[in-house]
């Protein structure tokens, strides 16, 4: 990469002769290494990002995806007999996954090929709105803050414009756009799916354009900013080989914390019946179908809970992990690594409150 | 500073007028606003006088123009022009506003208070243990909150605590066992999140044990829960711990006359208790009101009368005090309505409440009224709380974290200072200077309705006026709410800004 490391704090503990007496310490790493070694030192991250796969791989494998068929012997609209009250059959001693693992609904539909369809949409929507609002979110800070000028003027009112309707409020009217669109021109009900990804990304974009806006406005008064200028480097060039690569550490935790509070919009959404529509699942139509049934059945209504919160709570330590990989500056100090590195207490580096606040304020809880 | 608040304000205004065009025509086009008159009989008749009342023949935009002229007549005072339109079925949108918003008030103003409180309180201890079982416990207390579907979290309170409490009220009985259970469970967090040495992390879980233990065991065996009191000796006790709480973070134990001024306080309170019931007779909101000053405002008094040499530090020490020992008398009359309550024949048995703001058609004196009204909030508070309570921990402990490590707090460690007024004085204000922000934002949003929590817990406020409209493809309504919690949005981050100048003299607003 072309452009300087920033300066890399706690690094050169581990990096000084006397304290670090490991040899592959002192060679140089790429930026790329870097983050992928602190990131994958981070035991909760690391943890996160398993559940996280395996939550993937269980949903896309067992329904299949798309033409491709799944392992799971029920489809999620395929009615059958109740079988002993619809309880769940799963056990783990001995572990069987039995007939209808999650159980059924009163008509005794399979739990668990629902939930796992709810899942898969809404980790479909979840991804696309990171996209999305990752994509225009970029776009829209990045020129603000390279260009100035009238650019900055007219697309930061934009972004005033779109941050002052609340998200909740805008993602409910996006939502109903995407379904009556859907509807009036007879596309398949998977194609909402889709569209609403699309739009709670168009809607969720304002805070990560402030950020990179905040981030490029810095970038581009530094020096090798300068320099790569007047060596003759291009507006794109800078654009792309000296300032993204610098801001890909804010705009990749971002993206992660939207994408969190996305699966969390999107599952109220579909709980208020303004999201994904019948016949297709998603964990929080779920959750609105079967409330109602919770003193007869309440695994209907503990599985869907489960995995919302176990997606949304993987995603956030990965963030979090991502952050502290990211950012070296912000990185907790670790006293066991401390210790043995033989070092005083007084590395403390504590997080610069200001990043992890803004990142946050970015991606701020939605839906209460 | 003037012409810096003008153009602020202009810019909202510009704002305000795009983002408002934006939200009505979007909501004109989310759906067919005749929708559920198709299958009507009537039809015929419906049809036509539902697009007759919302002019449903002109187009979006022009339509969008004529409800702006309504709302501008809002901004003549006294003239009694406002028009914000009418909803689908003919009722004025301020009206259901002015409703909508008073119960979004009741519904937001104490869980946003808690979780201020106690999310500050949490960040801020995890800051000063930072990695520590408290820290990591409460880190990952936080991101559980932070990931939390509220509809999720609303429905389980529904459902599981306060049916599963109502039924447990109904024959108070634990096993010994399950007690016991509790209490080691108690203790094994005690002991998780303690730190320092293996001798007192022990004390602490063995501490903790043996007070759950005594809890749980003092509750059953009084029936508190159904006769719930608290008693001079309660009262007492409960405000000896107050007072000493108070002293030790605002003046530290060393200043004694603090502590006896305070420890005072809670002593006239006492004095008080009798007569005060007889005052609390036929009481109203005003009354308990007094007590809280009166006893407040003689808390200080007796604290900068025997405050020594720091009258100001004795004077809050023992206000303060003296205020939670009003609301601990006030709170002993309501636990005496407690029976009634419960035992009237709209309750019968079953106190917490899982939907409404009120129970319909009950009536009652101040205290049985007031307990109805504290049933019904209960469980949507605890839901907002929780909810919020994450991002306020998150936040205040980064910032804590930041002051901690700057070069002034050293100073003040090496000019001798105690810890407690490195960390109180030093330390604590100026953390709090980021939250500021945070919480100016966080009332600009709330006004606009705990969306999910309203509809799960049957709350007609904003959030539910909203969805309604939006499900009716009615505008006006959709733009009533818009526009109030734009407003407040956009007032909420000026006072944000000017607050924060004013708290952080580096910042300056540029004028």
């Amino acid at each position: 990469m072309s452009q300087p490391q920033p300066i890399d704090v706690p690094e050169t503990v581990e990096q000084h002769p006397e304290a670090g007496q490991k040899p592959h310490d002192v060679r140089g790493k790429s930026q790329g290494q870097l983050v992928r070694q602190r990131f994958f030192g981070n035991t909760g991250a690391v943890v996160s990002l398993a559940v996280l796969l395996f939550i993937v791989v269980l949903s896309v494998t067992s329904l299949g995806i798309g033409p491709i068929p799944g392992w799971w012997k029920w489809g999620p609209d395929a009615t059958g007999t109740v079988l002993d009250g619809g309880r769940p059959t799963l056990s783990l001693l001995p572990p069987s996954l039995g007939e209808h693992p999650f159980g059924q609904d009163n008509l005794g539909r399979d739990l668990f090929a629902m939930a796992m369809q709810g899942t898969q949409y809404s980790l479909i929507v979840m991804v696309v709105v990171g996209l999305v609002a990752g994509i225009v979110g970029t776009v829209i800070g990045g020129l603000s803050g390279f260009f100035r000028g009238w650019t900055e003027a007219v697309l930061m009112r934009l972004t005033d414009v779109i941050i002052i309707i609340p998200l909740v409020i805008l993602a409910a009217l996006l939502g109903r756009l995407a379904i009556s669109w859907v509807r009036s021109h007879g596309l398949p009900t998977f194609a909402t799916v889709i569209a609403l990804g699309l739009l709670i990304g168009l809607a969720s974009w304002p805070g990560l354009a402030r950020l990179v806006r905040g981030e490029f406005l810095t970038m581009r008064e530094r020096e090798f900013v300068d320099a790569a200028r007047l060596a003759g480097a291009s507006s794109g060039r800078i654009i792309f080989k000296h300032i993204l690569p610098n801001t890909v550490g804010v705009i990749t935790v971002n993206i992660t914390l939207l994408m969190s509070s996305a699966i969390l919009l999107e599952t109220a959404l579909s709980y208020l019946g303004l999201g994904i529509q019948a016949p297709d699942w998603s964990l929080g139509r779920l959750i609105s179908e079967n409330q109602t049934a919770f003193a007869t059945r309440p695994w209907l209504f503990w599985w869907p809970g489960v995995f919302i919160v176990a997606i949304a709570l993987t995603i956030n330590f990965i963030g979090d992990g991502l952050r502290d990989a990211f950012d070296p500056r912000q990185r907790k100090f670790n006293p066991k690594r401390a210790r043995e590195i033989g070092e005083g207490t007084d590395e403390m580096h504590a997080p610069t409150s200001g990043t992890e606040a803004a990142s946050r304020g970015a991606t701020e809880q939605a839906g209460r | 500073m003037t012409s810096y608040i003008l153009r602020r304000l202009i810019t909202a205004v510009l704002i305000l007028l795009g983002a408002s065009f934006i939200v009505y025509l979007m909501t004109a086009a989310s759906g067919d606003p005749l929708w559920d008159l198709y299958g009507n009989p009537n039809a015929q008749q419906l049809i036509p006088a539902r697009v007759e009342a919302l002019n449903l023949d002109t187009p979006p935009i022009l339509r969008y123009f004529t409800w702006l002229g309504g709302a501008a007549g809002c901004l003549v005072p006294f003239a009694d022009t406002c028009s914000l339109g009418v909803s689908r079925d003919g009722q004025e949108v301020t009206e259901l506003l002015a409703f909508a918003m008073t119960q979004t008030i009741m519904l937001v103003t104490v869980g946003t208070i808690l979780a201020i409180v106690v999310g500050i309180t949490l960040g801020i201890v995890s800051a000063l243990r930072q990695y520590s079982g408290l820290d990591y416990g409460i880190t990952f207390l936080t991101f559980l909150c932070f990931s939390l579907p509220s509809f999720w979290l609303a429905v389980l309170l529904k459902e599981v605590v306060a049916i599963q409490f109502n039924d447990f009220l109904q024959k108070p009985v634990l096993s010994m066992v399950s007690i016991v259970v509790i209490s080691l469970v108690v203790a094994l967090i005690w002991f998780l999140v303690s730190f320092g040495r293996m001798r007192t992390r022990l004390l602490l879980a063995g501490a903790g044990f043996v007070v759950t233990f005594g809890v749980i065991y003092f509750v059953l065996a009084t029936d508190w829960l159904n006769h719930p009191f608290l008693g001079i000796p309660l009262i007492a006790l409960t405000g000896i711990l107050v007072a000493v709480i108070a002293t030790v973070l605002m003046a530290g134990l060393r200043n004694r006359r603090a502590l006896y001024a305070a420890l005072g306080t809670v002593v006239l309170g006492l004095a008080l208790y009798f007569p005060v019931q007889y005052a609390f007779k036929g009481a109203g909101l005003l009354t308990v009101l007094a007590l809280v000053v009166v006893l407040t405002a003689a808390g200080a008094a007796i604290g900068y009368f025997a405050g020594g040499y720091d009258r100001g530090q004795g004077a809050r020490v023992a206000g303060v005090t003296g205020f939670f020992v009003a609301l601990l008398i006030i709170l002993d009359r309501f636990m005496q309505s407690w029976p009634d309550y419960v035992d009237s024949s709209h309750i019968r048995g079953r106190p917490i409440a899982t939907a409404n703001s009120a129970t319909p058609g009950f009536t009652g004196d101040f205290w049985t009224t007031g307990l109805d009204r504290f049933t019904h909030l209960l469980l949507p508070t605890i839901c907002l709380t929780l909810l919020a309570l994450a991002s306020y921990s998150r936040y205040s402990r980064a910032s804590m974290l930041e002051i901690m490590g700057q070069d002034y707090v050293r100073t003040a460690r090496a000019k001798g200072l105690s810890e407690r007024t490195v960390v109180m004085r030093h330390a604590f204000r100026n953390a709090l200077i980021p939250l500021a922000t945070l919480v100016a934002f966080d009332i600009g949003g709330l006004i606009g309705g705990a969306i999910i929590t309203e509809s799960v817990f049957a709350f007609t406020g904003m959030g539910q006026l909203f969805v309604q409209a939006v499900r009716n493809v009615d505008p006006n309504p959709v733009m009533g709410v818009f526009l109030v919690t734009g407003i407040v949005a956009m007032v909420f981050n000026l006072v944000a800004d000017l607050v924060y100048s004013v708290l952080d003299p580096r910042v300056r607003v540029k004028a």
